[in-house]
């Protein structure tokens, strides 16, 4: 790979956050998570697939202008246990951060069980207790494993999460 | 004894369970001993779904301990017809009751209810979920028969949707039982509550087939295999004539086999065995008038 290939993959930015060590294959559910989905007016630039000394595959998200919230932080947590976050000031690393296990997410995933009184029209924010290996809903008990969380984010959530 | 909310039997201790069932056996044995206790108070009956035992036996225990109790009604007179929600619902009910009783289609209803009021509330079915106030009832029958330790319990029958085997499943970890859940494959327990049984360390089999594990058994506890699960006529008569029991079917039993179901039952049990003394559903049923009332009891605070 030439220096030019990798400035295109990794080109600097100015301001904000770069999501490092993301799980191959789950950019597209940060940005969910993260509520972007481009109406925002955000710039972001995404690698899918990048290699990755310690992964073998990585992808990584470049938010410019933005910096997480400690919640959201935490909920990235469930599909990219690896990942480091980056803040970016005036193009330097100023804080790097694994992110953290939390204990649970409230509001920001849906419960696969149609018959679970959140899927209802109730005023309830959905809530997940997280697992070794995935997560529980803490209504009805449903278990959603690790690699499945990703298909149930609720991109018009809200995430709040509690350690 | 019980102060709180009852949602799921995964909340009840050890403890927690011996002091309604010691409280339950205490009024058995004297009724009179929380006679007019409650008078003047008010349990209201919650039920979005049919229901006939369990709703029957919240009402008889509650004026056995001279309260009084007040019903919804049928949903479709209710303003749940209107399209009210259940957490409305319940935060005005809970202005004229000291106590909730709550039945509902959704898994996870009694938990969302008891988030929206202050008064003590018992869920009594939250769709295929948990119905721990039958577990109490059941507890209280195995108990009587068998005791509550160093027995073997098989289920058997829709252990999927089957709320009083979750309930079951879960409190029985409390005590020193092996577990045989016994379905088809189709209807084999939740992902749920195998992990909890798992996390607990319960010593847990699942077989299809009744005849592997009959003779180990201490009690047999049946339930429905409910037709409406199945898309063909034809896939539920197969499997339920596997899951029926009769006299023949339990001649390799032990002879102190306690046959249990929580009711209504269909034809999983011939009515032969209503006639042996292994049959103890119709007394499992009535168990659940003192065990109500040891459970409200607690709840309304009225034990000490």
């Amino acid at each position: 790979m030439s220096d030019t290939d990798k400035e295109l993959r990794v080109s600097k930015i100015r301001d904000g956050t770069v999501i490092d060590h993301v799980t191959a294959g789950q950019a597209l559910n940060v940005l969910a998570i993260l509520g972007i989905d481009g109406s925002g007016g955000e710039s972001v630039s995404i690698g899918m697939n990048v290699p990755s000394d310690k992964l073998g595959l990585k992808d990584v998200v470049k938010v410019e202008g933005r910096e997480l919230s400690q919640s959201e932080v935490d909920v990235l947590s469930l599909i990219a246990p690896e990942a480091t976050i980056n803040i970016i000031r005036d193009f330097d690393v100023i804080e790097k951060n694994r992110v953290e296990r939390t204990e649970s997410v409230t509001g920001i995933l849906v419960c696969p069980n149609h018959n679970c009184i959140t899927n209802a029209d109730e005023p309830v924010r959905t809530a997940f207790a997280v697992l070794e290996d995935g997560v529980r809903c803490s209504y009805c008990g449903t278990i959603v494993r690790g690699g499945d969380v990703a298909e149930h984010i609720d991109a018009h959530g809200s995430g709040e999460t509690a350690l | 004894m019980l102060r709180d909310h009852l949602i799921s039997a995964a909340h009840l201790s050890r403890d927690d369970i011996e002091a309604v069932l010691d409280h339950a056996a205490a009024i058995d044995a004297d009724p009179g001993i929380v006679r007019g206790r409650h008078a003047g108070r008010v349990l209201a009956l919650c039920f979005f779904e049919p229901s006939t035992r369990t709703k029957m036996s919240f009402e008889t225990a509650m004026k056995r301990l001279g309260g009084d109790t007040i019903d919804m009604g049928a949903v479709e007179s209710s303003s749940v017809k209107k399209g009210e929600s259940l957490a409305d619902t319940v935060r005005v009910i809970e202005g004229y009751a000291d106590a909730l009783v709550l039945r509902h289609p959704s898994e996870g209803s009694a938990k969302l209810a008891s988030e929206f009021v202050d008064v003590p509330l018992v869920n009594a079915g939250d769709g295929a979920g948990q119905h721990p106030s039958q577990t109490l009832l059941d507890l209280y029958t195995i108990r009587e028969n068998a005791g509550l330790d160093d027995i073997t319990v098989g289920i058997m029958g829709d252990l999927k949707y089957g709320r009083t085997v979750h309930s079951l499943a879960h409190a029985l970890t409390e005590f020193d039982v092996r577990q045989h859940f016994i379905s088809p494959e189709s209807l084999r327990l939740p992902r749920n509550v195998r992990y909890d049984l798992h996390e607990t360390g319960a010593e847990v089999r699942e077989h299809t087939d009744l005849d592997e594990v009959l003779p180990e058994l201490d009690v047999l506890y049946v339930t429905r295999i409910q037709r409406e699960r199945f898309p063909e006529e034809r896939e539920y008569r197969e499997v339920a004539g596997e899951y029926r029991i009769d006299n023949e079917v339990l001649a390799d039993a032990s002879e102190d086999l306690t046959v249990m179901h929580p009711l209504p039952r269909v034809d999983e049990i011939a009515p032969e065995v209503d006639e042996t003394a292994r049959a103890k559903y119709f007394e499992q049923a009535h168990n659940g008038v003192p065990v109500r009332m040891a459970l409200l009891d607690g709840l309304l605070g009225g034990d000490t």
